[in-house]
């Protein structure tokens, strides 16, 4: 590669994987990490970043993130997407194939691959559709799409209602030994709802979506791995219930991981106050005891992974009553700073935190980061993770400013990040305004 | 039986010194042919003697024989097939029968008869042979029941197509002088092939090992049970194989339901030059057609040096010879 090594000096290492914590230095050569640990203070040819006791852990890999290319750049591009990404260091984004066209074809696949490489500043791999067009109705070419560059299979923002064709899918997606990562709500009971039913739902007179369209997908989709043994990944879960459903499925040994988002480990229902269109997702925020129920089952190891659930919408979309706006948040820029609201408030260690946003993922998704090891990519990041800031939407790079978290008081901000060795974010250049 | 014990036996026969005579009848001790399953290696051994002998008879210049003069084969097909259908209406024609075929589309079954009454007001007519292919697994034992002739299944839904499986066995013989040992490589849709399921119980039956090669889609659940090796990776499947078998493709189970597409089966199910390199260098190919070029098998295989599936088209006209004729050796005054 040719590029100058890198020395972090004085840095508090963090690695999820181990779980180990020791301050210390860390050697970028090549794209990779060389060496790391306490005796690491200086390296003659290399040069040095002053860490000043800031947490240096993997950088984040985010498994669901809707960007608009092709076929919506104004609300978000591979580029814009890989600036936000890498302001809230993340370093690898699974970017959804609800896209138009949809990424369901192996030339789409290529160019992504193509695009991301030449435009976007962090890894961003493609998940491609599960059935065609996202459908429901036909599986797509896992084979070919899986050479072309598909990292997972999934139907996005979409459930796939059919059991039979769910059933094939699972049983050629293992053929392939290809990851399904399926989106558990039933269209059919989400009906017209628009947010979680109960009795929040009924003060606002807004229709409900039972926590049932959820926890039936999920538990048909647990029957059909263990028909089939096929490795499955529940995008999201947001109920108590689904925690026990994924519990029980890996008590009994099926190839299951979930997800949740961090929209959901953060917020309830209660916060769409007066119809904040922004906290319209899908799934639904759920009560607060739901939230407290995923944030144990997180902390117990049920659920594996946080993801940002990224999903831009323009104002146009947005600025509509309730029920009819879009669901999505932005989530990118937030990820860290929300979630260590969770190592904050003493729910989570800082080491664990972070795995279920590096090194889980990574392991989910066969990548080689995600862990502070001698030959791993150098895809870092530096942190301060009590550094205190109040959100202010403009200063969002996402080309869409609907985040949920507007306003909010938010503690942890990245300083630096690197992808494969390159600095693709460094707040230390923007001046005493960024850290403010 | 398991697959050994099928193997010593047939050995044991060999040793013996056990041949053909020109008098089937004590051989062949069945009254229909419903399926491989159920006939003992050396019925198979039997009929597989007489096919040879029918080859040399449909290669001379005067194909006819006698042996059926004065009886009436009716090939009653439920399911729309030319090549089957010409076959046996050859078969019956050279040993002397009177044939008649019976296609579904102008029959009384269009209106709403059973397939019991179809088989009665059928044995009225007197036939001495009735060749059935229907569209449902277990209709031809059902009608063979109600009948008081001989039935020839000639396939029966995605259960049993037994002539296919002794012309594919009679076409190895020919080639490899054995079917003992050979590694048979059944590729392709295995889940609706009544040709797969007879092909494995025969060869089986005669000692090969047969290896069943699809996507998990196409392979019938649990037939890992049955104690055959299953390969989704066909390179894998292929490797070392003396034959190998490729099954035909329905076109509505291409696009999206079994498989995701024409594209994406070939490349990796079809069977070209590259895979077949996998087997071994003398390894033969096979189909029973009719093919789809392009989707399980590419043209330069069909057609190459390997293929032998135009000799499994004449082999067939022999088998189904040999099928008819040990059958009309029970029939009465036969």
């Amino acid at each position: 590669m040719g590029m100058k090594p890198l020395l972090f000096k004085n840095a508090r290492l963090v690695d999820p994987d181990t779980g180990r914590e020791s301050k210390g230095g860390l050697l970028v050569r090549d794209g990779v990490i060389q060496d790391l640990g306490p005796q690491l203070t200086d390296v003659s040819d290399a040069d040095v970043i002053e860490c000043g006791g800031q947490v240096l852990s993997p950088g984040l890999i985010d498994m669901r993130a809707f960007i608009g290319e092709p076929g919506g750049p104004y609300r978000e591009t591979l580029k814009s997407a890989g600036e936000a990404a890498a302001a809230g260091g993340v370093t690898t984004v699974v970017s959804m194939p609800d896209t138009s066209p949809v990424l369901d074809d192996p030339a789409v696949i290529d160019f992504i691959v193509r695009r991301a490489r030449d435009t976007s500043v962090v890894n961003i791999l493609p998940a491609a559709a599960l059935t065609k067009g996202l459908k429901g109705e036909e599986m797509a070419e896992i084979g070919r799409l899986k050479e072309a560059g598909a990292i997972a299979f999934t139907d996005g923002a979409r459930s796939v209602t059919n059991a039979q064709v769910m059933r094939r899918a699972l049983t050629y997606a293992r053929d392939f030994d290809a990851l399904i990562v399926h989106h558990v709500e039933d269209p059919n009971l989400v009906g017209q709802g628009v947010m979680n039913e109960g009795e929040f739902s009924a003060r606002l007179g807004l229709p409900g979506i039972p926590r049932e369209a959820e926890t039936i997908m999920l538990e048909r989709d647990m029957r059909l791995v263990r028909l089939t043994g096929a490795r499955y990944h529940a995008a999201m879960i947001s109920t108590a219930d689904s925690a026990e459903i994924v519990e029980a499925a890996k008590a009994r040994g099926l190839p299951v991981t979930c997800g949740v988002s961090i929209n959901h480990l953060s917020l309830n229902e209660n916060d769409i106050g007066d119809y904040r269109t922004f906290l319209k997702l899908s799934p639904p925020l759920r009560h607060e005891d739901d939230r407290q129920a995923v944030i144990e089952a997180l902390a117990s190891g049920t659920v594996d992974v946080i993801v940002s659930d990224h999903n831009p919408q323009d104002v146009e979309n947005k600025r509509l009553p309730f029920a009819e706006a879009a669901d999505g948040a932005v989530g990118l820029e937030t990820l860290l700073s929300a979630a260590l609201r969770l190592v904050h408030s003493d729910r989570l260690s800082l080491p664990k935190l972070l795995r279920a946003m590096s090194t889980k993922p990574a392991e989910i998704l066969g990548l080689p980061s995600g862990r502070l090891k001698i030959g791993a990519p150098a895809d870092l990041i530096l942190f301060d993770p009590d550094a205190p800031y109040v959100l202010d939407k403009r200063d969002l790079k996402s080309l869409s400013k609907n985040s949920p978290f507007d306003e909010a008081r938010l503690e942890g901000q990245v300083t630096i990040t690197m992808v494969a060795g390159r600095i693709v974010f460094d707040r230390r250049a923007m001046g005493p305004e960024a850290n403010a | 039986m398991d697959r050994s014990a099928l193997a010593a036996s047939l050995r044991c026969a060999y040793s013996d010194g056990f041949k053909m005579t020109d008098t089937p009848r004590s051989v062949f001790p069945h009254r229909h042919l419903l399926g491989i399953e159920g006939l003992s290696p050396l019925d198979i051994q039997a009929l597989l003697d007489l096919a040879d002998s029918q080859v040399e008879v449909s290669r001379q210049v005067e194909k006819r024989k006698t042996t059926l003069r004065g009886r009436t084969q009716i090939n009653l097909f439920f399911e729309p097939s030319t090549r089957t259908q010409s076959s046996f209406e050859i078969a019956g024609k050279r040993l002397g029968a009177d044939v008649m075929n019976m296609a579904v589309a102008s029959s009384s079954v269009k209106k709403g008869e059973t397939l019991i009454d179809t088989a009665a007001t059928l044995n009225a007519m007197r036939p001495d042979i009735i060749v059935v292919r229907h569209y449902a697994a277990g209709a031809v034992h059902l009608l063979a029941q109600k009948v008081d002739c001989a039935v020839v299944n000639a396939g029966d839904g995605a259960h049993e197509h037994p002539t296919q499986a002794l012309l594919d066995a009679l076409t190895i013989r020919r080639n490899k002088g054995r079917i003992d040992g050979l590694i048979v490589a059944i590729c392709g849709d295995i889940l609706h092939s009544r040709v797969a399921r007879s092909n494995m119980i025969l060869l089986a039956a005669m000692g090969a090992q047969v290896r069943l090669v699809a996507p998990t889609n196409l392979l019938p659940p649990g037939i890992a049970r049955l104690g055959f090796p299953t390969f989704t990776d066909m390179r894998k499947g292929l490797e070392g194989a003396d034959i190998v078998m490729m099954l035909r493709l329905q076109r509505e189970r291409m696009n999206g339901s079994f498989v995701p597409s024409v594209k994406e089966y070939f490349r990796f199910y079809g069977l070209d030059q590259e895979k077949l390199s996998y087997a071994k260098p003398d390894a033969l190919v096979m189909h029973p057609g009719p093919m789809n070029r392009g989707v399980e098998i590419s043209s330069d295989v069909a057609d190459g040096a390997q293929s032998l599936i135009r000799e499994q088209v004449e082999m067939g006209v022999a088998v189904r010879m040999a099928v008819i004729e040990a059958l009309a050796s029970h029939l009465p005054n036969g």
